[in-house]
């Protein structure tokens, strides 16, 4: 590859880093706190392609045969450059969404002891993201979820057996580490099962629960009242355990 | 399968320069090809530019356009719930490395052309036993993860620090600075012994390769890449020269890395590790291989440590103290810095190390 190539890709690959930090295209892939650093690594390598590109222009336009590559043989780059096209086609022609049930059911729950159980309103419907919902059911015993009509938010996946779950994958720094929470649903579960649907479940704390048959993590479930589907969040991850 | 399996244009290219190869450049010829520099690189010479030849703009140009042509049975090919994984995987691998691998970028070509040779001989204590812990401790000061420490090591033994202590902060940077251990206490809250067994174990397992680096270490088997400022160049043209020259050859090795760990993360299944949890020999082992192959940034590899739990402790600490000392990724991105012959010995070396040092550790602290 030689440098107008090198800087045609260093541009192209600064530009989609860009356009995934300024779009809601980087949350699929990592955490929202890596915004700011994704834009400036985007800018540092359209910076480096526009130099790359203005020096060589420089070069050849100031007829300085000493400097064009040709005369300083030092450092061809390797084959293996050619591989930074992969990423390009993939985040802008590929753009693969964020992961879903396939990786949920494939990874045991990562379910962790939560350090405290704030308080939550006293009256009317419980809004809890998965997580705190399984935290609380499983180690606390569901103390203070009882008698509640607590909604969720969550995609769903189904087990081996055909267990449905409602799943959130949990992210600390990129989809590389991503995990899941899982909460079973029992009670009047919607008929047709569609995995990767986003669905808000109403329901209510049920004692019941099971383990992950992955790695044998305490899943607790919930008495389903009610289902809708719901458009997927801005950010499809739970980043509660970045904080 | 992957999109760059199919261009036949740049297959030309490289069918010329080397015959006996007929693969595409997307197939991971990664590590495996001789990548020196004296290999020639196809086309770019400009001597006598014949019309017909195709050069490596060119080349680039018409993959883009086969790719943007062929993406609708591109995104067909890659809709099964398998790939879908593996390119999301890859591509968050790749997105979330990429900064850091930009500021070790910079700070390697800082350190190549504005700080002189002179300033690490004046820093630095020359004697070994010393500088090795020295350049261990000072991997504290470098914010970020291990993309970042590779090329700052790569530039520091060029400019004529001792390799041992490059290695010993290539080897510590990623483990002990202040992010990481932060990261480690946040994941491990009822554990707060982990962020000092980390710590302990991290830096003296990378003293150790130091040492042993002094001891048995051959300059020859290091081939970091010539990489020498022209006569001719300003301070700034060396500068982003530098950059070009390490995002591209540091970031191809990424790719390689990237596409083995996200193979792994979409095609090995978990349950082989309930099996290995029982015994506490073979789940030290266990935890220790793992982390080499999911090549997890070790800013966020206390986190996977942590959903880890039916694994003790110990087992825990070798995940955290080999993870972010050697996996795929920085393997492939050692080969490309300091050459194959280095790499095939120095990571070996590493895994045996960071295994020890990670349950003498954990025998006293956990």
């Amino acid at each position: 590859m030689n440098r107008q190539a090198q800087s045609a890709v260093l541009f192209l690959l600064g530009a989609s880093l860009l356009h995934a930090g300024t779009t809601d295209l980087y949350l699929r892939y990592v955490k929202a706190g890596l915004q700011p650093l994704l834009l400036a690594a985007g800018a540092v390598l359209i910076a480096t392609a526009l130099a790359t590109a203005w020096y060589e222009w420089r070069a050849t336009s100031h007829g300085e045969t000493a400097t064009t590559p040709s005369a300083a043989p030092a450092h061809p780059e390797p084959r293996v450059s050619w591989l930074l096209v992969l990423p390009l086609l993939a985040l802008i022609l590929v753009a693969p969404p964020a992961l879903g049930s396939y990786s949920a059911t494939r990874t045991g729950t990562s379910l962790q002891e939560p350090l405290a159980y704030p308080a939550l309103p006293a009256a009317g419907d419980l809004r809890l993201s998965v997580v705190d919902y399984a935290g609380r059911a499983v180690y606390d015993d569901g103390r203070t979820l009882t008698g509640r009509r607590i909604r969720l938010t969550g995609f769903l996946a189904l087990d081996r057996d055909g267990t449905p779950y409602l799943v959130r994958m949990a992210l600390n720094c990129c989809a590389a580490d991503a995990q899941p929470v899982k909460v079973g649903l029992t009670g009047r579960i919607p008929p047709v099962l569609q995995p990767d649907t986003w669905l808000e479940i109403t329901g209510t704390y049920t004692p019941h629960r099971v383990k992950d048959p992955v790695n044998d993590g305490p899943i607790p479930f919930i008495e389903v009242t009610g289902a809708r589907p719901v458009p997927p969040p801005k950010d499809p991850y739970d980043e509660t355990w970045n904080t | 399968m992957e999109p760059g399996g199919a261009p036949p244009v740049a297959t030309t290219e490289k069918a010329r320069n080397r015959p006996d190869t007929p693969t595409g450049p997307g197939s991971p010829t990664g590590p495996g090809t001789p990548t020196g520099p004296g290999t020639p690189t196809g086309g770019d010479g400009p001597a006598a530019p014949t019309p017909r030849r195709l050069t490596s703009p060119l080349a680039l140009t018409l993959l883009l356009l086969l790719m943007v042509l062929l993406q609708s049975p591109l995104r067909r090919a890659l809709a099964a719930p398998v790939m879908q994984t593996w390119t999301t995987v890859f591509v968050a691998v790749m997105i979330q490395a990429l900064p850091f691998l930009v500021l070790g970028v910079l700070l390697s070509a800082a350190i190549a052309v504005y700080v002189p040779p002179s300033f690490f001989a004046r820093a630095l204590p020359r004697h070994p036993a010393l500088v090795v812990p020295v350049a261990g401790l000072a991997g504290a000061v470098l914010p970020g993860c291990e993309c970042a420490s590779v090329p700052v090591a790569g530039a520091l033994v060029r400019r004529g620090v001792t390799p041992a202590a490059a290695l010993a902060f290539l080897l510590s940077a990623p483990a002990i600075n202040p992010i990481v251990l932060t990261a480690t206490a946040v994941a491990f809250p009822r554990n707060p012994e982990m962020v000092l067994a980390r710590f302990v174990a991290s830096l003296l397992v990378a003293c150790a390769m130091g040492w042993l680096w002094h001891r048995l270490g051959r300059t020859d088997w290091m081939r970091p890449p010539a990489h020498g400022r022209h006569e001719s160049q300003s301070k700034g043209e060396a500068f982003w020269d530098s950059t070009r020259h390490d995002v591209m050859h540091a970031g191809g090795f990424l790719v390689v890395g990237a596409m083995a760990a996200a193979t792994l993360k979409a095609v090995a299944p978990e349950h082989w590790l309930r099996a290995a949890a029982d015994n506490p020999v073979v789940a030290v082992l266990a935890l220790a291989v793992l982390a080499v192959v999911l090549s997890i940034c070790s800013e966020a590899d206390a986190f996977v440590a942590a959903s880890l739990t039916q694994f003790s402790l110990t087992a825990r600490l070798a995940f955290l103290v080999v993870g972010p000392m050697i996996d795929l990724k920085l393997f492939a991105m050692q080969a490309g810095t300091f050459g194959r012959g280095f790499a095939f010995r120095f990571a070996p070396a590493t895994f045996v190390l960071a295994i020890g040092g990670a349950v003498l550790t954990g025998a006293v602290f956990l």
